[in-house]
This record gives C-alpha cells, sequence and structure tokens, in this order.
C-alpha cells in the first residue's frame, strides 16, 4: 500500500507543483486549503507526512504542527514545514514545535523528493 | 611676712627679666631668627587663658563648691579639637585680609563697617576692663598679703591708701610700659609681636611651675600625700559636698552645663585668646599641637586645686583666712617665706600677662575702630594735611594702652573690692561670648548681614549689661537696690536675676541663656531680612570660602581706580612709615615682578594690596576710607555700581537660563525617548516589511522555480500538461513583476519622492479606459460593470498614469470582491463645486467598521474562508490612498457586511482654469 500524504498550501499554483511531484512518486494525495480543513483530513485521511505551509487562512501552520505533536494517536505522522517565512527565528520555531523538516521556498524539487522519501522509507 | 622693699625688689626683677625676653626675642625677630616660630611657645602663650583668677580663684572657688571650679577649663578642653575647624579658618582669612583685633575681623566681615567695629571694640573694653581690675587686685592683695601676713590673719586691705603708696599703682604703670614697648614698638601690618609672645609663654612656664611647686608642697610636704590630706578632711563638717554636684553644694549641673558652654567660647573670643591665638599666630600648623598642648596645660595646673583648697580648709578652720589665697597663706604660716615668695611671683605672672595681652588686643581696637574712625571723620582735612601719620597712630595706641591700664586700676579701687576673682572673670566671659554669633556665623553662613550682626551685638550686650554688670552694681550701693527687688522702673520682668520671669539659674547661666537668646535670634532674623551690600556679599564670599582659597584669590575687587605709585607710597609712609613702606613695595616688587621705573600707574591689584598694608596698620574700614581718598575715580561710582549690579543681575539671569535649559534639556530627553521608541517601532515595522515583502516574493518564484524543474526534469511531459505549467510559470512572473513594480511605487510615496507629471486630465476618459482593461477580468467573474458619469466632467490637474493605476486597483478590487455569480460594479462621477468625487461601489460582502480602519495598510488582506486568499499583494489600497493624497484628495470607503463597499475618492478641481474659462 502507498503511503499517504497531505498537502496543506493556500496557493493554487504551488499545491498543482506538488501534486505533480508527489503523483510522479507514487503517493497516495490529499489537499486542503485553509488550517482548519487540514485539521479535519488529518483525522480522516490519517497521512503518513504533512507538506505544512504556515501561512494559512484560519490556522496557521504552526497551531496544526502543534496539535499533531500533542496528539497521542497521531504520533507516527511526519511533518514537513514548507513555507516562505525563511527568518531564523521562524525555522527555530518550526523545529521547536516538533516539525521533522523544514523547508523554505522557493525549495528544490528535488531536494524535497528526497526528503519526503527518506521520510517515509524509514 | 616678709619685708616691703624686698618683694618690690624681686617684683621689678621678675619684669626685668620679662623685658630682658621680650627685647631679646624681639631682636632675634629683627634678624629672622624667631624664637617662638614652633608649636609649644603658640601653646603656651594660649595659656594667657590662666589668670590670677586661675592661679589663685580656682582655689577659692574648690573650697566653696568642690568640683565647680572645673567648667572654665573643661570647656576649652572640649572645645580645642574643634580650632582645626574653626580657629585655622579665622587665621587664614585674617592673614588675607590682614585682621588684627576680634573688632576689626567683625567689621570686615560684615562689609568693612566702621560702625559695628567700634560697637565691638566698646562691648570688649567695657567687658574687659573689669577683668584686667582684678588681676590689679589680685597682684595688690597677694602683694600685702605677703608683706603683712602673721598669725593666721591678714591685715586689711590697704585699699585707703592713697594710689601713689599702693604698688599695685606702680605694677600697673609698669605693665602699662612694657604694653607700650613690646605691644607698639613699630606700626607693623601684621601686628605680630614676637617679643610679647616669648615673654607671654615665658610667665606660663613660671605659673605652671609655681603653682605645681606649692602644690607639691602641701601635699607632699605639709601633709603625707594626697590620700593623707583627703582622710584628714573627712573631719571636716561638709567634706562630702567636694565631690558631689548638687543644689546644696552651691553648684549644679546645670550650672556645669553653661559655665562649660561659656569658657568655650570665651576661650575663643576674649580679645586676647583671639590676639594670641589668631593675630600672633606665626604658623597655621601649630593648632595641630596646641589642640592637646593646651588641655594638657590646663590639666596639670589644675591638679593640685583641690588638695590645696582642702588643706587650706584644714588649716585655717573658721573662714578666717580668704579662701582665693590659701596658696600663700599655706607656705607662709608654716614659716616658708622663699616658697610663698615664689608662689607669688606665679600669681604676678598669671596677672601681668592678662593685663599684657589684654591691654594690647584693647589698644588696637580702640586706636583701629574707634579712634581712627573719628579722626578721620571729624578732621579728615586736618589729618591728610600731616605727611607722617605713624607717630599719631603709636601715640594713639600707647595713649590707649595708658588709658585702659589706669581706668582698670580706678575700677579695681573703686568697685573691684566688692568681688571675688571668679565671678567679674565670668561677667567678661559672658561680654566676650556676645561675639560668637556674629562671628561663627560670618565663617560658616553667607546669609550673616551688617544689619544682623548689629542687632544681635546690641542685643545680646544690652541684656547683659542688664543682667550683669547692673545688679552687681547696685549690690555695691552704686544703683539703687530697688532694680533687684522690684526691676527697672518697678516692672517685675526687668529684675536683673530674674529676667523675664526666668527664676532658679544663677546669674551667670541665666544672664549667658538670654543674651545669647537675643543675640543669635535677632541676628539670624535681621539677617534673613535684610539686604547685604555689595562689599557685604564679597566680604560674607570670601569668610566662608576662606580655607579653600589660595593667597592670590584673597582680594576681592570691587571698586576700579587708579593711582600712582608715589601717591600710594606717601600714603603709606604717613601711615606705617618709610621704612616699613619701602620693605613692602620690594616685596610686592619681587614677587609680582614689576618694574616701578616703567610702570608708574599701578594696577588695581596693587591699590588693594596697600589697603591690606593699611588695614594691618588702622583697621579694614578706616584703611578704605583712607585709600579712597587717593585713588583717582570714585570707588563706588554709579557707574560702576551699575557694571556691578548688572554683572549681578547678569549672574541671576544667566543662573535663570541655566535652570529654563536644564528643563529644556529634561523635555529633550523625554522627547528623545519618545523618538527613540518610535524609532525602535519603526525599526520592527520596516523588517516587518521586509520580511512580508520576502514572503510575497518568494510565493511566486517558488511556483515559477517549481514548475521550471519539474519542465526540466521531465522532457516527455504531455504538451497541454507542459502548457498550463507554462502558463503557471508566466502568470506567476507577472506577479512578481507587479509586486516589485508596487513596492517600489509605494517606496516611492512613502519617501514622498513620487513625482506626478501634471496634465489636465479628462476623468470620466480614464474611467472608461480602465473598464476596458478591466473588461477581461469581469468577463472571467461574470461581472457587470457600469458607468455613471454626467454630461460635462471639467479637467482636473492631475498625473494620467498614476490616477489611471488608482482606477484600476479599485475596478479590480470591486470585481474580485463582488458577489459570486452576480457580481456589480458602478463607477460614478460627481461634478462639486471644488472637486470631483468618485464613487466606485460593488455588491460583495462588504467589509465591517474594524477592518475598514486596516485595509489602507500595507500588506492587509481580508481573508474570507470561503474565497481563499484574495489576489494581489496586499498593496494596492495603500498605494491608491498615497497617490490620491499627493493629489490633495481624500480616499475612504463606506461599507457594512453584505451590503457591498464603496470607495470613494476626490480630486480637487483647477479653479484657475475654471476662472480663465469664465472670463473668456
Amino acid at each position: 500500500m502507498s503511503k499517504k500524504i497531505l498537502i496543506v498550501d493556500d496557493e493554487p499554483s504551488i499545491v498543482i507543483s506538488l501534486e505533480f511531484l508527489m503523483e510522479q512518486k507514487g503517493f497516495a494525495l490529499k489537499v486542503a486549503r485553509t488550517g482548519e480543513e487540514a485539521m479535519q483530513i488529518i483525522h480522516e485521511f490519517m497521512p503518513d507526512l504533512v507538506l505544512l505551509d504556515v501561512m494559512l487562512p484560519n490556522k496557521n501552520g504552526f497551531e496544526i504542527c502543534q496539535y499533531v505533536r500533542s496528539t497521542p494517536e497521531l504520533a507516527a505522522m511526519k511533518i514537513i514545514l514548507l513555507t516562505a517565512k525563511g527568518r531564523k527565528q521562524d525555522i527555530e520555531k518550526g523545529l521547536a514545535i516538533g516539525a521533522d523538516a523544514y523547508i523554505t521556498k522557493p525549495f528544490s524539487t528535488k531536494n524535497l523528493v528526497e526528503t519526503v522519501q527518506n521520510m517515509l522509507e524509514k | 611676712m616678709l619685708p616691703n622693699w624686698l618683694v618690690f625688689i624681686i617684683s621689678l626683677l621678675y619684669l626685668g627679666i620679662l623685658f630682658a625676653i621680650a627685647y631679646y626675642a624681639d631682636w632675634r625677630a629683627d634678624n629672622d631668627k624667631s624664637i617662638i616660630n614652633n608649636p609649644y611657645i603658640y601653646a603656651l602663650s594660649l595659656a594667657v587663658y590662666c589668670t590670677a583668677w586661675t592661679f589663685y580663684g580656682s582655689v577659692g572657688r574648690a573650697a566653696s563648691t568642690g568640683w565647680g571650679f572645673l567648667p572654665v577649663y573643661i570647656g576649652p578642653t572640649i572645645i580645642a579639637p574643634l580650632w582645626l575647624l574653626v580657629i585655622r579658618k579665622i587665621i587664614r582669612i585674617s592673614k588675607q585680609q590682614h585682621i588684627t583685633s576680634i573688632a576689626d575681623f567683625i567689621s570686615s566681615r560684615y562689609g568693612k563697617s566702621t560702625f559695628l567695629g567700634g560697637l565691638v571694640a566698646i562691648i570688649a573694653v567695657v567687658g574687659i576692663i573689669p577683668y584686667i581690675s582684678l588681676q590689679l587686685k589680685a597682684i595688690s592683695s597677694s602683694y600685702s598679703i605677703l608683706t603683712t601676713f602673721m598669725n593666721n590673719s591678714v591685715a586689711t586691705a590697704n585699699s585707703s591708701n592713697s594710689f601713689f603708696e599702693d604698688t599695685a599703682f606702680y605694677i600697673s604703670i609698669l605693665l602699662a610700659t612694657f604694653a607700650i614697648l613690646f605691644g607698639t614698638r613699630h606700626l607693623d601690618a601684621s601686628e605680630r609681636h614676637e617679643g610679647l609672645v616669648a615673654a607671654i609663654a615665658f610667665e606660663s612656664i613660671i605659673k605652671l611651675v609655681a603653682f605645681l611647686f606649692v602644690g607639691l608642697f602641701v601635699t607632699y610636704f605639709l601633709y603625707g600625700g594626697l590620700g593623707d590630706i583627703f582622710s584628714q578632711a573627712r573631719r571636716l563638717p561638709d567634706f562630702e559636698r567636694f565631690f558631689t554636684i548638687n543644689q546644696a553644694s552651691g553648684v549644679n549641673w546645670d550650672e556645669w552645663v553653661w559655665i562649660t558652654l561659656l569658657s568655650l567660647l570665651a576661650v575663643m573670643f576674649l580679645p586676647r585668646q583671639f590676639h594670641m591665638a589668631v593675630v600672633e599666630n606665626t604658623n597655621e600648623k601649630h593648632i595641630e599641637k596646641a589642640i592637646w598642648l593646651f588641655p594638657l596645660y590646663l590639666f596639670l595646673i589644675n591638679l593640685f586645686v583641690l588638695p590645696i583648697a582642702v588643706a587650706g580648709l584644714l588649716h585655717f578652720p573658721g573662714n578666717t583666712v580668704d579662701a582665693d589665697t590659701f596658696v600663700l597663706a599655706l607656705p607662709l604660716t608654716e614659716g616658708h617665706r622663699w616658697i610663698a615668695l615664689f608662689v607669688f611671683i606665679g600669681g604676678l605672672s598669671a596677672a601681668t600677662s592678662m593685663v599684657i595681652v589684654a591691654t594690647i588686643s584693647l589698644s588696637i581696637m580702640v586706636s583701629n575702630n574707634i579712634v581712627m574712625p573719628i579722626l578721620l571723620r571729624v578732621k579728615s582735612m586736618h589729618i591728610s594735611r600731616i605727611n607722617d601719620l605713624t607717630w599719631i597712630l603709636l601715640m594713639i595706641r600707647r595713649g590707649s594702652i595708658i588709658v585702659l591700664v589706669l581706668w582698670a586700676y580706678f575700677y579695681f579701687r573703686v568697685i573691684a573690692e566688692y568681688y571675688t576673682l571668679v565671678s567679674i572673670g565670668l561677667i567678661s566671659f559672658t561680654a566676650a561670648a556676645q561675639f560668637a554669633p556674629a562671628i561663627i556665623g560670618g565663617i560658616f553662613w553667607r546669609g550673616g548681614t551688617r544689619n544682623g550682626a548689629l542687632a544681635g551685638l546690641i542685643a545680646g550686650s544690652l541684656v547683659w549689661a542688664f543682667t550683669l554688670p547692673t545688679p552687681f552694681a547696685a549690690e555695691a550701693g552704686l544703683l539703687p537696690d530697688s532694680i533687684l527687688t522690684e526691676g527697672l522702673f518697678g516692672i517685675s520682668l526687668l529684675r536683673p536675676y530674674q529676667f523675664l520671669g526666668l527664676e532658679g539659674m544663677d546669674p551667670i547661666s541665666s544672664s549667658l541663656f538670654w543674651s545669647l537668646l537675643f543675640n543669635i535670634g535677632l541676628y539670624v532674623i535681621v539677617s534673613f531680612s535684610s539686604r547685604a551690600s555689595v562689599l557685604e556679599h564679597s566680604q560674607a564670599a570670601m569668610f566662608v570660602k576662606a580655607p579653600w582659597h589660595s593667597a592670590n584669590d584673597g582680594r576681592y575687587q570691587l571698586w576700579r581706580g587708579t593711582s600712582s605709585i608715589e601717591v600710594l607710597e606717601s600714603l603709606l609712609t604717613r601711615f606705617i612709615g618709610e621704612q616699613s613702606t619701602k620693605k613692602a613695595f620690594f616685596q610686592y616688587a619681587q614677587d609680582h615682578k614689576t618694574d616701578w621705573e616703567k610702570h608708574n600707574e599701578v594696577d588695581q591689584d596693587f591699590i588693594s594690596y596697600t589697603e591690606q598694608l593699611l588695614t594691618g596698620a588702622i583697621g579694614a574700614a578706616s584703611a578704605r576710607v583712607v585709600i579712597a581718598s587717593v585713588v583717582k575715580e570714585e570707588p563706588f561710582s554709579v557707574e560702576e555700581m551699575m557694571n556691578i549690579l548688572n554683572e549681578t543681575q547678569q549672574a541671576i539671569s544667566q543662573k535663570k537660563v541655566l535652570e529654563k535649559k536644564s528643563q529644556e534639556l529634561e523635555k529633550a530627553t523625554a522627547d528623545l525617548m519618545k523618538a527613540n521608541t518610535r524609532l525602535r517601532e519603526l525599526d520592527r515595522l520596516k523588517d516587518d516589511f521586509v520580511a512580508t515583502v520576502t514572503h510575497e516574493l518568494r510565493t511566486p518564484l517558488t511556483s515559477v522555480r517549481a514548475f521550471a524543474e519539474i519542465l526540466h526534469d521531465n522532457p516527455d511531459l504531455r504538451s497541454d500538461q507542459k502548457h498550463n505549467f507554462l502558463n503557471i510559470i508566466i502568470k506567476e512572473s507577472e506577479r512578481l513583476t507587479r509586486l516589485i513594480n508596487q513596492v517600489l511605487d509605494l517606496q516611492k510615496v512613502e519617501s514622498k519622492t513620487m513625482e506626478l507629471e501634471l496634465t489636465d486630465v479628462q476623468m470620466d476618459k480614464v474611467v472608461t479606459e480602465a473598464f476596458e482593461a478591466c473588461s477581461q477580468l469581469a468577463e472571467e467573474r461574470k461581472v457587470i460593470c457600469k458607468t455613471d458619469l454626467p454630461l460635462h466632467v471639467p479637467r482636473v490637474p492631475a498625473d494620467r498614469d498614476r490616477l489611471m493605476q488608482v482606477m484600476l486597483n479599485l475596478i479590480s478590487n470591486g470585481i474580485k470582491f463582488s458577489k459570486v455569480g452576480a457580481g456589480k460594479v458602478v463607477v460614478k462621477i460627481k461634478v462639486k463645486k471644488e472637486h470631483l468625487q468618485i464613487d466606485v461601489t460593488d455588491n460583495g460582502i462588504g467589509i465591517n467598521k474594524k477592518d475598514q480602519q486596516v485595509i489602507f495598510e500595507k500588506f492587509r488582506q481580508i481573508n474570507d474562508p470561503d474565497l481563499g486568499k484574495p489576489a494581489g499583494s496586499g498593496l494596492g489600497l495603500t498605494i491608491t490612498q498615497k497617490i490620491i493624497e499627493f493629489h490633495q484628495g481624500t480616499l475612504w470607503v463606506k461599507s457594512a457586511p453584505e451590503k457591498g463597499s464603496t470607495f470613494s475618492f476626490t480630486l480637487p478641481i483647477n479653479r484657475q482654469e475654471d476662472k480663465t474659462v469664465a472670463s473668456n
């Protein structure tokens, strides 16, 4: 059974690019465009990995990450923060609240795909 | 008894030794080989404090009151350490200002006031004369005891003799001679007399040795030591009271405290003490040793007072012999006449030293502060015609010495018979204590004024005169008794011993209390309520800050004047003699490297120097008058006074300016802090702005990069997919370009560097054009666009491209936010009197009140969960608003949730153009 990935982003173009990249590697996908939507899908879909933007309507990526980390049944879920917030303090904050990786936009597609694959093979 | 001639010869011999010592010391001083320039001589010379009162009177007082004799010595011992503060300061001031007496000191401090100086001199003379007469009495009675003592009894005092048969008279004449020879040998600016000091120090040694000798003789020869005396003393009926202090013993603690206070003032401000401690001081360092040497001397001279007193009481029961004479009577009655003679010499030394120094110090005051001012005033014309004034000055000095001694002698013959040694001494002490407030206040408090000092001194001395000398005179029968019992003019509050109703205090304590109370009270109150003259101000400043002053800034120059060297030289020669003048001028020339040949016109500094020299000779007040008479240009011309006043005013206004400046500074600091906070806030905002801009730039860039990489890595993509991805890249690149342009625009409007290219703009045409540009977007979103334009729209001066930008922004916003599916955007132009108003209305979801405030801020976008993220950077409205503001218009929004929004802005119509149109 293929691994499941949830893409959370509100930029349509970026979502399209991520969908293409992940589908190409054979992952099962779902997309959420707002924070609240993401929270819902996380429970229903139980993805193995979440590609999570930070600046989202309703609920930002940090909050979602924190929620996942504080919920026992979601413990195995991997989280990659994928955001245009590139300041040092943002990166530190992201890793501190439990993200498995922090990738700044614009990202290298090769690098992103490798990171995702490594994380899911373990 | 001893034969009269022998005692007389011995006395003369002793005085001869004094003359010799004084002469030798003066001779050494003339050759610059001072023998008195050391702290031991200085401390010994201060022991002039111990007079015949100490020598004879202490034993007398101890015999009647036990410990009661002590406070007079405790006071000086307590105050001695403070001399480092007080006396040292007074010495510095006096050296700087050439002050030679206590009267001059006070007069000088309070603006060189002639009147004040005279007053102090009078108080000093009136207060001290009885004290001098007391010494004469002591000499006289000791002399008669020595020559008439027989079988435990003394012949009655020989006051009935005519004065030419009285030894005391001849001794007085001798003392006056001594004082004249060694106190007025020459006129000197510093008024220092080394011979005098040497002789006084010698006398201090003699009286101490004599007293210790008789003490040892009585204690260890007549009795078997101290233990023996006091064990025998237990036989005395009232032995206990010797060692207790209470009402019964005649001395209580109150009195102890008051007399201690009194004597600690007297030891500094008695004229003779002031003279020895201040005027004759050669080096202020000597004080450091004197502050323990002098108390040590007092301790030693009091060591055997009680044993002698007790021995006397044991020897002469039943008051057959006056206790004041025990020191003489004890050796005499035991047949040791030579010891008695030695004791007599000791007493003589105590008495003569006091008489000599007191007379000299008083004569300086009398001549400088009373006679000279009167002469200068009354006969100034006459005085100015005399070429050599030195001899006149010396004659005044010498004459006043003779008058003072004779006055004292007369006083002794008439009044002093009635009193014991101690009481008259304390009366004089109380008089001297009146100088304390003006002096101590004068050197530590700038605020003390001449009027304050005058009021205090007058009140204090009047209270003193009424509460001490007056009742004594009444008791002596010189004044009616009724003053004592009923009070002055029958007013019971004015009874000297119960002054103002205060009872239960001994006369001395009561008088000291009241006189000091009035003195200090009036000094302070009047000082506060009176104004000081300019000269007073400068003198006050000078006195108060004296210890930190170097000798050079000592002379305050309060007046300008010119004079020539010849004039000043002849003037000075008249007062202090040719030799002293030449010496002084030579000294000055050396110190200041001045060549008199070249500089005939003398400067201000030199005039001050001359005045200082004169001050030493004739007192500060007189010196001022004399100098003023020869220096051209009035010392206090109106102009000069105005200058001084101006300077003062300038100083005051400068102070005000300073105060204002400091207030401004405080305000500036507060402003700076505010600005700093604001800056930090701005810095944070800038930081946020940069973060936001980069975030906004990264987002389209992410898509561009991602799809470029995808296209690159997947050459075999389907062509429709390829087309789709390339489209996204193009769109995102356009977005990036737009964003960069907007950021640049924003930078321009925010730094106010945007330049408008003004042309006459047809606003209706701009609206139509903008609609055309947005038609594609409107079609995509299925939004109906309408315009509502009047027939004639006046041209407005504006930058057409910018206005187009504004319209595009508002219309595309309207399209984006209008009702989904049934959107409608209307643009309306209204022509008002002075401006155009353009309304852009949509039928969208509206904006709530809170959000209306923030939509014009940078990067503020209102996110709607249903609609997702709105397109655009969030800079559009900010820039739009700024552009409108650049055109002197305003932009605002009217909206309510679910009721659509209307963005309106105004543009001023160029009225000048309208006018030209109208005139055409």
